[in-house]
């Protein structure tokens, strides 16, 4: 056990603290929501200033445009981002999710096709999970793909699709033998979002933004090599995808938390807070540790076996309950200040957006009921409860 | 960056589970003689010349196992006051200490010898009397001291701060102790007890509680083997780990336990489950050294008050 950086790890922290210091424009510093989100345009040329510096995939092999690091090396990226308050690569579906799934489970071709311009932010993805009677239960998926020729043809709706409004592709999982049910008869495809067909109408969220989309699929034909793993094989896909969503974006959880953490107690120092106040900051920051250190044994683990383990579930969970109830405590400290917006609202309007937004997260990439029965379950290994 | 054991570490986790399991009330000299007591003992003194991380799985296995033994008061605690020669005592097993530092001590009724604070200096006392008091966790019954004399000069006061981190990290390892085995136990329960014909660990009202405290346990041994980690390495992170660690721990570890005992029912309300005792340890550690509410006291002035940046 040795929880300092290696000479190795220290250097590349060094070097890229200097890096986004230097190259991190100053109109796109601060963590920012509604009305002031900046734009997708500008963060796109953000990512490719990130891509052209080597910053991008640096997990990924170098084969695929990677950058062959250890996983620890990613943790680190994303702590600095953060610390930097920096904005995201605009490929967050396709870093976290498509990219892994295809490395793990797609053929020479499709990595040969689509990582790179990932990578690069020359093409965007999204996700096609969801639907409206397929929410947690994901095996009840109905989008049907049936196979005509070479190509299978899609019919039906997704729902709660991330960024598919400025998407070139999406993981669709569909349900491509149409007398299956539960986990059988899906197939995991590869479509373009630009083929004639899709139509995407975005979903105003109660924080008054649209992150978060509708996808109608009518009649789109997607070309039969754009399935990923076999055909009837999608929920092994999915299921690859989910591992990874959970898994690798512990790190980013946490550093998005020290952020929020960060700018609590600048706002108890600026404004005072009573004993009890006091006392849940000082909670929070401890429960921040806890995370923080449980990302960092995870990464350990994950550094070993090389698959992240359900102990992911822990850290997805930990972290959107804290974001809860860290912004909640925000608001108290502002008293009635909380509630106004715009140009009166107090810190640019951060913890009213934060607040809100945080009510999400216990519901976007596995809701915490799910998380529950992933721990019980695959950890605890107590018996199913469905 | 490295938060994993050692294959050697695991290996005296597994010694120590097995050993610990059949032997409730070691004497000293068997713990010595597993080499225990100077695990951080250096070489030319007896010792192991390992340090607090190899401690560290000891305190978190003797919370599970509930021994009674004056492991934590001689090792967290006095060990580093101790001069050389003393520290070869205890190595050899000759010797047991506890602090004296408040008026309520620990394990009075095993250790041996009694050190004491007075002045800027820790000294050790002697010709003491000691009275055992009848305490809830009979594992580590408290008790006073009156009467004695300043004997021996051990070690200058400014030694405290760093004793009390050492105290509250091991306190908190032997707190995800103590949790973990309630947690196992409420979980073997809820595998095997059936009601309305399923496993009542199929019904979410009772998985998912204890889903929370897998999460509250490992997220709490997360923070004290960071604590572990920072004592072993000096680093001066220590005392703010040591009281996060045990503010958290301290509190999942009775979280556990009772929550063990609900899912229990009525068997994990009687006397001869061994629940309660668990729960009565975990509620001793709550109580030890600092209450959680004191602790983040400490530290939101850490965090609040002053220019920290």
């Amino acid at each position: 056990m040795d929880l300092r950086d290696t000479p190795d790890e220290a250097q590349f922290r060094s070097e890229l603290c200097a890096w986004l210091e230097a190259n991190l424009p100053q109109s796109l510093r601060g963590h920012r929501g509604g009305e002031a989100r900046y734009s997708d345009d500008a963060v796109r040329e953000w990512s490719r200033i990130l891509y052209e510096a080597g910053y991008v995939g640096l997990t990924w092999p170098k084969d695929y445009g990677g950058g062959g690091k250890p996983y620890s090396y990613q943790a680190i990226f994303l702590e600095e981002m953060a610390r930097a308050e920096a904005p995201q690569h605009l490929g967050v579906i396709g870093l976290g999710m498509a990219g892994p799934t295809i490395i793990a489970l797609g053929t020479e071709a499709q990595k040969a096709r689509y990582l790179q311009p990932l990578l690069a932010a020359d093409e965007i993805w999204c996700q096609g999970f969801s639907e409206p009677d397929a929410g947690s239960d994901l095996s009840a998926v109905r989008t049907s793909a049936r196979l005509e020729g070479s190509s299978f043809v899609i019919d039906g709706q997704k729902v709660w699709s991330s960024y598919a409004h400025i998407a070139d592709w999406c993981i669709l999982i569909t349900r491509s033998d149409p007398t299956s049910s539960g986990h059988a008869g899906l197939t995991y495809l590869i479509v373009d979002m630009k083929a004639p067909g899709v139509e995407v109408r975005p979903l105003r969220q109660l924080t008054g933004e649209a992150e978060f989309n509708e996808v109608f699929f009518d009649g789109v034909e997607v070309p039969i090599e754009n399935v990923i793993g076999d055909v009837g094989g999608g929920w092994q896909g999915a299921m690859t995808t989910l591992l990874h969503e959970r898994g690798t974006l512990g790190f980013a959880l946490t550093a998005a938390l020290e952020v929020t953490v960060g700018k609590l107690i600048e706002l108890a120092r600026d404004r005072g807070a009573t004993p009890v106040q006091r006392d849940a900051i000082a909670r929070e920051w401890i429960e921040l540790q806890a995370l923080r250190y449980t990302a960092n044994r995870s990464l350990s683990a994950l550094m070993k076996t090389g698959i992240p383990g359900p102990e992911g579930s822990i850290l997805k969970l930990q972290w959107s309950e804290a974001m809860q109830r860290v912004t909640k405590l925000a608001l108290e400290l502002l008293g009635p200040d909380a509630q106004l917006l715009a140009e009166n609202a107090p810190y640019g309007g951060y913890w009213q957006h934060a607040q809100l937004r945080s009510r999400g997260n216990t519901i976007e990439a596995g809701t915490s009921e799910i998380l529950r029965n992933i721990i019980a379950e695959r950890v605890l290994g107590l018996p199913r409860s469905r | 960056m490295d938060f994993a054991f050692t294959p050697e570490q695991e290996e005296l986790r597994a010694q120590a589970r097995a050993f610990l399991a059949g032997n409730e009330k070691p004497s000293w000299h068997e713990l010595a003689e597993l080499g225990w007591t100077g695990v951080s003992v250096a070489e030319e003194n007896g010792g192991a010349g390992l340090g607090f991380l190899e401690e560290a799985i000891l305190f978190e296995e003797m919370g599970r196992a509930l021994t009674h033994a004056p492991y934590w008061s001689t090792v967290a605690v006095v060990l580093p006051a101790l001069p050389a020669d003393l520290q070869a005592e205890v190595a050899r097993g000759e010797a047991s200490w506890v602090l004296a530092s408040g008026p309520l001590v620990a394990d009075l009724d095993t250790a041996t010898r009694i050190a004491t604070v007075g002045g800027d200096t820790i000294w050790e006392l002697d010709g003491a009397e000691r009275e055992v008091l009848q305490t809830n966790d009979v594992t580590r019954p408290l008790g006073v001291v009156s009467g004695g004399a300043a004997g021996r000069q051990l070690a200058s006061s400014e030694l405290l701060p760093l004793l009390r981190a050492r105290s509250l990290a091991a306190l908190a390892l032997e707190a995800c102790g103590v949790g973990s085995r309630a947690l196992e136990l409420a979980v073997d329960f809820a595998k095997e007890r059936h009601q309305f014909g399923k496993p009542i660990g199929t019904y979410q009202a009772v998985s998912h509680p204890l889903a929370t405290t897998l999460m509250e346990l490992e997220l709490g041994r997360s923070l004290a083997l960071f604590a572990a980690w920072c004592i072993a390495e000096d680093d001066a992170r220590a005392p703010l780990a040591a009281a996060a660690a045990n503010a958290h721990c301290a509190d999942a570890a009775v979280a556990a336990c009772e929550r063990s005992i609900q899912v229990h029912g009525g068997i994990g309300f009687t006397w001869e489950h061994v629940l309660h005792r668990l729960y009565k340890r975990a509620l001793g550690i709550q109580a030890w050294e600092a209450s959680g509410a004191q602790l983040r006291s400490e530290i939101a002035s850490y965090l609040l008050d002053g220019d920290r940046r």
